[in-house]
C-alpha cells in the first residue's frame, strides 16, 4: 500500500497504474509527445481551425481564380473551388454551432481533407498543372489533415473513448470521516448497500474477489487490489489482469467545514463487457450506472446514519425500487 | 386490515388490505383510534398531486395504541397511547439534526422522483404519494411507523382523542405558520384561509401575542369560527369585500406586519384572475393556482414577511416578483417540522391556553371515508374537519 498525497492531484491518477494512466490527460507530463489532447485545450484547437475554415472557405469564393493559380493550376475550375470554398465555410461555421464539444464537426472536417485530398492527387496527374505547386499545396492539406484528426480524436475520446465510463458521485453524510473510512475499508460491508454486489471477499493483503451481477441475471467477478489507502481519507482501487469489467475507482471522505458531516465522493472508471453496446443493453435493462451510483451512495448513507435501509410500501426493497408497488402493506412476512 | 385506499381522482374507496407488518427495527405498529382528513388530502383527492398509485392509503393525521415495536424502539412499548407525526423523520441526519424534520434526509427512499420536479427531495410523508416515499397511510385500522424512536408522541391519560390528534400535523402546521411571520406586540396578521390550518394559524398567532389578527375566506361559517373560537379580531369574505381595500382600511394603508397563505395550491377568487389560473392549470400549463399568495404578497406591508404554509406542488403564473422585491419583504415556507413542535405545543393543551379540539365539525366511522372526502371537497354542511374512527 503506498500513502499518496492527494491534495494536489486528482485521487485516481496516482493511484491508477501506468496502463490506465496513459490515457489520461497528464497535468504535467514527461511523456509530452504521446500525450492526447486534454477537453480545454481540444476546444481550443477547434475553434482555430473554424476559423481557419471561414478565412479559407471565404477566399475560395470570392478569390477562385488566385486559389487556382496558388495550387498549381491555370486559374481554371473557379466552379469546383466555389464550391469547396462553401464547403470550407460551412464547416468552420459547423465547428462554432456546435458549442464546446464539436466532435462530428471536427470530424466533417476530416472528411472534408479527404476530399481535398482526392482532389489534388487528380490534379497532380493531370498534364496542365504545375507540379511543383500541387506537390506545396498537398503537403499544406496533409498538415491540416493531421491536425484535423488529433483534435478529432481529442474531442472523442472521453464520450466513448479508450479509457471507458466514468462516473464521479457524491453523498453527505452526518458522521466523521474516520467514521465513514472505517466503514467502507470492510470491504464485506459492500453488498448491504451496493445491491449489485453479491460478495467481496478479501483474498489477500489488498487483495479481494468481487462477484456482481450484470444486466439480464448474469454475473461477472474480478480480483482487485487496493492501490491507494490513506486512513480517513482516501481508499483507490483497481481490478487485475483477467477481469469480466475492467473497473478502477476511488472514494474520498472530504470533513465539511463547520463540523458539518462528511462529502463521500466516488470516482469510477469501468469498461462494460460489450463496450457500448453492453452499456446500451445495461440502459435498457433500467440499470443506468450513474443511477446505481446514486442509490448505492445514499443507501451508504441511511445505514451509516440511521443503522437501517429505509423501506416504504411503495419501495419494500428501499432506495432504487424502479417499480413502484401501491402504497399499502404486502402481507405477510416482511418483503 | 379496513383502509381508505386512493383509486383515482375523486374516487376513494374503504377496501380490504393486508396488515402492517415490522419492515426494519427502528418501526412500530399502530393500532389507530383516531385519524382525519386533512385539507392536503383534497389535493389528491382532486388529482393535483403526481405519483399516486391506485391501492394507495390515505391518511397522515392518526393516532392509536401500540401494538407492536422494532427491536430498536426503546422509548415505546407496546399498550402506549401515541399521536405520530405526519412528516416520517430518522433524527440522525443533518435537517434532522437542526430539527428540520420535514427536509430528513433519509426518509424518502424515492427520493430520486421529488429530485426531478423539486431538485431536492423533502422527507417522506404518510399516505402523501410516491414522490413523497409511496408510505401507506394513517386512514386504516393499523399503520406501520418507521422511526417510531424519533416520532411518535406519548398522549397524556387524562386527554381525549380530539384533544391530541391535531399535534399530528393541523396544529403544529398553523402553529408554525404564526411562528415564522416573527410576531411581536402590537403586530397585525391576515391569514388567507380559514380552513383547520388557518384556524391553528389564527389561534397560534394569539397565542404568540399578535394583536390583531384579520381573517380571509369566503365560506361565512368559517369565519365565524375563526373570530367565535380561534381569535380572529376581524374576518373579510373576499366574496363581499375586496381585499387589498379592506385590509388597506383596517390597517391605515401600510397592510399587514405579517400574511399567511394557508389556502396553497387551489385556491379561489371572484373575477378574471380565478378563471385565468384555472384554465391554465387545466392546459397543464401551470401546476399551482396562486390567488392567496399573489395576494399575500400584494397585500403586506413594507418590509414585512410573508409566511407560506398552505401546499404547492410545482409552478405557479405571474408571481409578483416587483412587488416582492422592490419592498424588502421576506418569504418563509415548509412543510411543519411537527416532531419540533409537538411537545411545547402538548403543554399548551394541558394547560388549558387551547382545546384543538374546536375545529372538528364530522365525526365518521371510517367506512363512510369517501363521502366525508366528497363532503369536505364541496365544503357541504359547514365542514371544517372530519375525523375518522376506524
Amino acid at each position: 500500500m503506498q500513502e499518496t498525497d492527494y491534495r494536489s492531484r486528482w485521487p485516481q491518477e496516482d493511484a491508477a497504474p501506468e496502463v490506465m494512466r496513459r490515457t489520461r490527460p497528464a497535468a504535467h507530463g514527461s511523456h509530452r509527445e504521446s500525450r492526447p489532447l486534454g477537453e480545454a485545450s481540444a476546444e481550443r484547437l477547434a475553434h482555430a481551425l473554424a476559423w481557419f475554415s471561414v478565412s479559407l472557405g471565404l477566399a475560395e469564393m470570392l478569390a477562385p481564380r488566385l486559389i487556382s493559380r496558388l495550387v498549381g493550376g491555370d486559374g481554371k475550375y473557379t466552379n469546383l473551388i466555389r464550391l469547396y470554398g462553401l464547403r470550407e465555410l460551412a464547416s468552420g461555421l459547423m465547428i462554432f454551432g456546435q458549442g464546446t464539444r464539436p466532435a462530428a464537426a471536427v470530424w466533417a472536417r476530416v472528411a472534408g481533407d479527404a476530399v481535398d485530398i482526392a482532389t489534388l492527387a487528380a490534379a497532380g496527374a493531370s498534364p496542365r498543372m504545375n507540379k511543383g505547386g500541387v506537390a506545396v499545396a498537398a503537403a499544406g492539406v496533409l498538415g491540416v489533415t493531421a491536425l484535423d484528426l488529433y483534435c478529432a480524436r481529442g474531442l472523442t475520446r472521453d464520450r466513448r473513448g479508450e479509457e471507458g465510463i466514468r462516473m464521479t458521485r457524491s453523498v453527505v453524510v452526518n458522521r466523521p470521516p474516520h467514521e465513514l473510512y472505517a466503514f467502507w475499508r470492510e470491504f464485506e460491508n459492500f453488498p448491504r448497500f451496493m445491491y449489485h454486489v453479491n460478495s467481496v471477499r478479501n483474498t489477500g493483503p489488498g487483495v479481494s474477489h468481487w462477484v456482481v451481477d450484470g444486466p439480464a441475471g448474469t454475473t461477472v467477478e474480478w480480483d482487485a487490489r487496493i492501490t491507494a489507502d490513506t486512513p480517513n481519507e482516501l481508499i483507490a482501487w483497481q481490478s487485475l489482469e483477467g477481469a469480466d469489467v475492467e473497473n478502477r475507482g476511488s472514494v474520498r471522505f472530504e470533513p465539511r467545514p463547520g463540523n458539518r458531516g462528511t462529502i463521500v465522493r466516488v470516482d469510477v472508471v469501468y469498461r462494460p463487457p460489450g463496450g457500448r453496446a453492453g452499456r446500451l443493453a445495461a440502459m435498457l435493462f433500467n440499470e443506468s450506472p450513474e443511477q446505481q451510483i446514486y442509490d448505492d451512495l445514499h443507501r451508504f448513507k441511511q445505514i451509516v446514519e440511521t443503522g437501517e435501509i429505509v423501506r416504504s410500501d411503495g419501495s419494500p426493497y428501499g432506495i432504487g425500487d424502479v417499480k413502484q408497488h401501491p402504497g399499502q402493506p404486502a402481507g405477510g412476512q416482511p418483503r | 386490515m379496513k383502509a381508505t385506499c386512493w383509486h383515482g381522482k375523486h374516487d376513494m374507496r374503504v377496501d380490504s388490505v393486508p396488515d402492517p407488518v415490522i419492515l426494519n427495527q427502528r418501526d412500530a405498529i399502530v393500532r389507530i383510534t383516531s385519524t382525519a382528513i386533512c385539507g392536503s388530502d383534497l389535493h389528491l383527492y382532486n388529482g393535483f398531486i403526481p405519483t399516486m398509485k391506485k391501492g394507495d392509503i390515505m391518511g397522515h393525521e392518526f393516532m392509536g395504541e401500540v401494538v407492536d415495536v422494532g427491536r430498536e424502539v426503546k422509548n415505546l412499548k407496546v399498550g402506549d397511547r401515541v399521536v405520530v407525526p405526519f412528516p416520517i423523520a430518522c433524527g440522525k441526519c443533518g435537517a434532522c439534526e437542526a430539527q428540520a424534520y420535514s427536509l430528513c434526509e433519509n426518509s424518502n427512499p424515492n427520493a430520486w422522483m421529488a429530485e426531478k420536479l423539486l431538485g431536492h427531495s423533502p422527507a417522506g410523508i404518510f399516505g402523501y404519494s410516491h414522490m413523497l416515499g409511496g408510505f401507506a397511510g394513517g386512514q386504516a385500522e393499523y399503520a406501520r411507523v418507521p422511526f417510531a424512536d424519533v416520532g411518535p408522541l406519548k398522549v397524556p391519560g387524562g386527554m381525549n382523542d380530539e384533544q391530541a390528534l391535531f399535534l399530528s400535523d393541523v396544529f403544529p402546521t398553523g402553529y408554525m405558520a404564526a411562528e415564522m411571520c416573527d410576531i411581536t406586540p402590537g403586530d397585525t396578521i391576515a391569514v388567507w384561509g380559514c380552513g383547520p390550518v388557518g384556524q391553528f394559524a389564527i389561534a397560534s398567532a394569539r397565542l404568540l401575542g399578535a394583536e390583531r389578527i384579520i381573517a380571509i375566506d369566503r365560506v361565512p361559517e368559517r369565519l365565524a369560527l375563526a373570530a367565535n373560537k380561534a381569535g380572529a379580531t376581524d374576518t373579510i369574505n373576499y366574496e363581499d369585500q375586496d381585499v387589498l381595500d379592506t385590509l388597506n382600511e383596517l390597517t391605515g394603508g401600510v397592510g399587514p406586519d405579517a400574511c399567511i397563505d394557508a389556502v396553497g395550491t387551489e385556491a379561489h377568487a371572484p373575477g378574471i384572475m380565478y378563471a385565468y389560473d384555472r384554465f391554465k392549470q387545466a392546459l397543464m400549463l401551470e401546476s399551482d393556482r396562486p390567488l392567496a399568495l399573489r395576494q399575500a404578497i400584494l397585500a403586506c406591508r413594507n418590509g414585512g414577511t410573508v409566511s407560506v404554509i398552505g401546499v404547492y406542488g410545482g409552478f405557479i403564473d405571474k408571481f409578483p416578483i416587483g412587488s416582492f422585491m422592490n419592498r424588502s419583504l421576506t418569504m418563509k415556507t415548509g412543510q411543519c417540522h411537527v416532531q419540533r413542535y409537538m411537545k411545547p405545543l402538548l403543554a399548551r393543551i394541558e394547560n388549558g391556553e387551547i382545546d384543538p379540539g374546536f375545529v372538528v365539525t364530522h365525526r365518521m366511522r371510517l367506512d363512510d371515508a369517501p363521502d366525508g372526502y366528497a363532503m369536505f371537497a364541496k365544503k357541504q354542511d359547514d365542514c371544517v374537519k372530519v375525523v375518522l374512527t376506524p
